[in-house]
């Protein structure tokens, strides 16, 4: 590596994560001042599980998360296989733009319109909403990650299983599932993570009591950072970072070999 | 599986007059073949003359265009893949690799209505057959190629079908165990009594392997019979050239002579057996006289030819031999060691024989 490019990589490496290495840093402060270090300590830690709104609307984006990385991953694999299987069925060009528009889409954009449909169907909002919001563009991110496994995936393993007596049900279960397991988990963990971190189109379509953590830590910024938010800010990065990190080794695996 | 209709005279799988298209293309052009009960059958041609399409459409991962397939006397037309009494070997062996070897063997058995015990047994009766006892657990990517063929085999046997369909079943082997296992294959058929419809592009495979062979080109069958008769007595040049070495004399159809017909050539008049389709043709159409490099030796005989030698070869079993004529093509002779007369050298002239009923004459 010439002296340049190790220049090149220090600086853009730094660009990338010196803002969160500083909040990093910052959530062991034990100052209240946010820009004052006057030494290490856990205390806002201890101070941030012990604030229970915070608490709350953690385990509100947690259950958002789940629920809608589920729905995304269940309708983004239906999808993938009607793309991969179907051939040219009519209004296929139509169906994949609209399956990755949400992905495309300035969140803004995505969220003013949920709003409005929410608004029209006159469908309370709340946590169901936030969900649907989420469940529509995690399924884009499952379609995209379940499709190239697909693509990649020995169609005569399930011309086997069908030759060896397996109706389509059961080859789609026995075979078919199994081995797109490692990138179903990876686009569930993907669209988990998505949702975990939405504030713009969270925003729109929640209603009174449901808030998520990051529209929280948010509104809390605005009244001025305090310490407890880098200490919130922290885990949630950890948490990120540990699913994404899943994620990218699930999709990177050879599928089949570990799959049961 | 029993087939009641069925009587010992009658075909297990007919397949009548079927076309397959993709798109403008036919990639099996109006075929007709009948299969007998224990038959070991060839479709041997170059990769895209519609072997494996004729493969699929009798597994059922094709549909045929027009014709009809019967097995065992019954249409298989409305029969999807997991319904049909007949089972596939894949080329890529498609062996499920979330699977043990024994969870692979087992799954043709699920849905058969047998007991747990049974379905143990059964894999270990397959597991013997194909000399891979103890390795039950082991998973596909832990097992050599050959093993995997083997697992495959097995797979595609458990469920004692009446026609095993097999796709290249030993293209992804190395050579020193393709033989070997060529010949344990053929044990495992006659042992067994089903009837296997082997596809493959290797002529030397389809002569060790096969009853009978079917040679196939651009979606139609050319000719179909024991390899002794496709390679000596071979209906077109493209046969002859695909089963093996064969020179081809260009000439012109002269008069018959009891069995032989002569043929005017570059190098005088030559006598051989004419093929089926010119036994009727009149003098003067346009033929070649194919002949095999063995059967061409050297010194003078009922046809001689005279060349200048440009090659010899030492193969260890035989000598291989380039001769020029004098119009410039060259002829090959290939000669066993034991019996060779004197050697020419290299661009000395020689004399070439060789008797009427070793050639073959075909439309041109």
């Amino acid at each position: 590596m010439t002296a340049f490019n190790r220049l090149a990589l220090t600086l853009g490496l730094g660009f990338l994560y010196a803002p969160i290495a500083v909040l990093v840093v910052y959530s062991f402060n034990d100052s209240r001042l946010v820009t004052v270090w006057s030494g290490f300590s856990t205390r806002w830690y201890g101070v941030l599980f012990n604030d229970g709104p915070l608490l709350a609307s953690a385990l509100a984006s947690l259950k958002v998360a789940a629920l809608s990385a589920t729905i995304a991953a269940t309708l983004g694999t239906l999808a993938a296989l009607a793309l991969d299987r179907h051939g040219r069925f009519t209004g296929r060009g139509a169906f994949t733009g609209l399956l990755y528009a949400p992905m495309v889409m300035p969140e803004v954009i995505t969220g003013l319109s949920l709003l409005l449909l929410f608004v029209g169907i006159e469908m309370e909002r709340g946590i169901p909403t936030i969900v649907i919001a989420h469940a529509t563009f995690g399924t884009g991110f499952v379609a995209v990650v379940v499709g190239a496994r697909l693509k990649g995936l020995d169609r005569s393993l399930e011309e086997a299983a069908a030759d060896l007596g397996a109706g389509p049900i059961r080859v789609f279960f026995t075979v078919t599932l199994p081995l797109l397991a490692p990138s179903l988990a990876a686009g569930f963990l993907l669209a988990f993570t998505l949702s975990l971190d939405d504030l713009v189109i969270a925003s729109f379509v929640s209603g009174p009591g449901a808030t998520t953590l990051p529209m929280r830590l948010y509104s809390q910024v605005r009244l001025g950072v305090n310490p407890e938010i880098n200490a919130a800010s922290t885990l949630l990065v950890a948490a990120v970072s540990l699913v994404v990190l899943c994620a990218s080794w699930l999709s990177a695996r050879k599928g089949g070999t570990t799959a049961v | 599986m029993q087939f009641p209709s069925l009587t010992p005279t009658d075909p297990l799988l007919r397949i009548d007059r079927v076309t397959k298209r993709f798109g403008a293309h036919r990639a099996v052009d109006d075929v007709s073949l009948d299969l007998a009960a224990g038959e070991f059958l060839c479709l041997l041609g170059p990769s895209g003359c519609g072997k494996s399409t004729l493969l699929r459409l009798i597994a059922g991962f094709e549909t045929p265009d027009a014709g009809a397939i019967m097995l065992g006397g019954e249409d298989l037309a409305r029969q999807p893949p997991h319904r049909r009494p007949v089972n596939m070997m894949f080329q890529s062996y498609a062996l499920f690799p979330h699977m043990s070897v024994a969870q692979n063997l087992a799954y043709g058995l699920q849905g058969l209505g047998l007991s747990r015990v049974e379905i143990t047994e059964r894999v270990q009766r397959l597991l013997r057959l194909v000399k891979l006892e103890g390795f039950e657990a082991r998973r596909p990517d832990k097992l050599s190629g050959g093993q995997r063929q083997r697992v495959a085999l097995a797979r595609a046997l458990a469920r004692e079908p009446r026609l095993l369909l097999l796709d290249e079943p030993l293209g992804a082997l190395d050579r020193a165990l393709r033989e070997e296992t060529q010949g344990e294959l053929r044990a495992i058929q006659r042992r067994l009594g089903t009837s296997f419809v082997v596809v493959t592009h290797d002529p030397e495979e389809a002569m060790a392997l096969a009853d009978r062979i079917v040679v196939m080109d651009r979606g139609r069958i050319l000719q179909a019979g024991p390899a002794r008769d496709l390679y000596e007595h071979p209906a077109t040049r493209f046969v002859a050239g695909l089963l093996g070495d064969v020179n081809l004399i260009a000439g012109t159809l002269g008069l018959e002579d009891g069995a032989t017909r002569g043929v005017h050539t570059a190098f005088g008049c030559l006598r051989a057996l004419p093929s089926l389709a010119l036994a009727d043709a009149a003098a003067g159409t346009a033929v070649v006289i194919a002949l095999r490099p063995e059967r061409l030796q050297l010194g003078t005989g009922d046809n001689t030819l005279s060349g200048t030698l440009v090659d010899a070869a030492y193969l260890g079993d035989r000598v291989r031999r380039q001769i020029r004529m004098t119009d410039g093509t060259m002829l090959r002779a290939s000669a066993s060691l034991p019996g060779n007369p004197g050697d020419a050298g290299i661009g000395q002239s020689i004399s070439l024989g060789f008797a009427p009923d070793a050639a073959w004459i075909l439309p041109a």
